[in-house]
């Protein structure tokens, strides 16, 4: 198990390393603090907003969960308008043609 | 320590020229001996090569290409910030003895590699520079409630100035409405608010303190290096309004010279996107907190060319690996007398901040006479 092979099955993990119990991020299989073996676990799907903008009719954002974790991704606004800190739900996420996509909805 | 001087430059015209990246460095290697007297091939003992290409061991075919045979040859790659990084090297090498006379060329081409950070896979899809930078522009024009309007002065300056360089991408100049009509890349970004890919390479020669008066009558001191790097992935930048890199590299630098901002004559700053030069500004402690814009402006309003005299990234164009030389090749011009119509009147201390991988690494220099 690791990061990637979660992801294409849709899911998000995050890694903790074993011996000193720290959330590593970006995936990596050491930890960056210890050098320490990393375990993976379901990451909570809840966040919130730190900023977005819109590409054609695409909105986009950046979005940070637990531990402090920020990625990129689709926002999906259903036609609520966007507030800094508001909370989002990750969706969606996978990998497509060997590109990380992550979808996030504002609640 | 010893000093490290810059003495010489050469530089090609950026354009979107298809020409190889052996044939762009060795112009600007050529041009670097035609106006260097007294320069020899057996002179140089380290050559080294900044750029995002691909190809192998570009140093040794320069050398090769150029008759030299140096003792230290080796290419120097850190994405947008190879350039500074090399002249960063050429010094140490300079500094500890290993070598007297360094040349450094940076070259790229409109197609380099080094556009797209393929590892930084927390950006998901939005992987191209267009999208970090429209998160800090939004940040920022958030934050001082500053309009597309008012922050398109940057591309209107930096176009104007960048008019007046021969080897410029750009040679045409631009209005506020040029800018606001130009093409919405995102919500929150024009084209002509981002600097564009090309072709170019630039060259500096660096010496130690015994041989730089035999190529040079005004040989330009590195008085203060910084650089720093705080990660590799661009959603690591906690605060969108500022860039800590820069802010580190230049404390640094500024205590490494006994400088401050207030010694300085003349500026190139790393202004891939226009927002990038009022943040730049006040990293660099030009301008407080939400003022960098204003004093763009100023500049603007009164012909003042001290920021980004070349034109910047917007104006010269942007070949990666060339970038961060082509800019310290502007300072020392400009600290040498030699910027013809760009030529700001007493330039003696000159400021280069160069910066990669959305903003997570930055270089500042510190030149004086
Ligand atoms: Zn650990």
């Amino acid at each position: 198990m690791n990061f990637e092979s979660e992801l294409k099955k849709g899911n998000f993990v995050i890694g903790t390393c074993t011996d000193c119990d720290r959330v590593v991020w970006p995936p990596s299989n050491l930890c960056n603090s210890c050098f320490g073996k990393i375990t993976w676990k379901k990451a909570s799907l809840m966040g919130k907003l730190i900023e977005y903008s819109k590409k054609n009719d695409m909105d986009f954002c950046l979005a940070e969960f637990e531990n402090g974790i920020r990625i990129m991704g689709d926002l999906i606004l259903k036609s609520k308008k966007p507030k800094i800190g508001a909370q989002i739900k990750l969706e969606k996420c996978g990998i497509s043609d060997g590109c990380y996509s992550f979808v996030m909805e504002l609640k | 320590m010893k000093q490290v001087a810059i003495t010489n430059f050469g530089n090609t015209k950026f354009s979107r020229d298809d020409i190889t990246i052996e044939s762009s460095l060795l112009s600007a290697t050529k041009s670097l001996f035609d106006q260097t007297p007294n320069l020899t091939q057996k002179d140089i003992d380290v050559v080294l090569v900044s750029t995002n290409e691909n190809s192998k061991y570009l140093s040794a075919i320069l050398s090769e290409l150029s008759g030299i045979t140096p003792k230290i040859s080796h290419t120097v790659e850190n994405l947008c910030s190879s350039g500074t990084n090399a002249i960063v090297s050429a010094y140490s090498y300079i500094a500890s003895g290993l070598g007297n006379v360094a040349l450094v060329v940076g070259g790229d081409r409109y197609d380099s590699p080094g556009q797209i950070l393929e590892w930084d896979k927390s950006r998901g899809e939005y992987k191209h520079p267009i999208f970090w930078a429209t998160l800090f522009t939004k940040s920022y024009k958030r934050k001082y409630n500053i309009s597309t309007e008012n922050l398109a002065i940057v591309s209107v300056k930096n176009h104007r100035n960048a008019k007046d360089n021969p080897n410029a991408y750009s040679n045409k100049t631009y209005t506020i409405d040029d800018v606001l009509n130009s093409k919405n890349l995102t919500e929150d970004l024009r084209i002509l608010d981002c600097s564009r890919p090309c072709t170019g390479s630039s060259a500096v020669l660096l010496t130690s303190e015994n041989f730089a008066r035999k190529f040079s009558d005004t040989p330009v001191w590195l008085k203060g290096i910084g650089q720093k790097t705080t990660s590799a992935s661009f959603t690591k930048n906690l605060d969108l309004t500022q860039m800590n890199s820069t802010k580190e590299a230049a404390k640094i630098a500024f205590d490494m010279s006994k400088l401050t901002s207030a010694d300085v004559d003349v500026v190139e700053i790393h202004d891939a996107f226009s927002v990038c030069e009022p943040m730049i500004l006040e990293d660099l402690n030009f301008a407080k907190k939400g003022e960098g814009l204003s004093l763009s402006k100023n500049m603007y309003d009164t012909f003042d060319r001290k920021i980004n005299p070349r034109g910047g990234l917007i104006g010269t164009g942007h070949p990666l690996g060339a970038t961060g030389v082509s800019q310290t090749v502007e300072v020392v011009q400009q600290i040498q007398g030699k910027a013809e119509k760009r030529q700001i009147e007493n330039a003696n201390i000159g400021l280069v901040h160069n910066m990669s991988a959305a903003a997570t690494s930055s270089t500042v220099l510190l030149l004086k006479s």
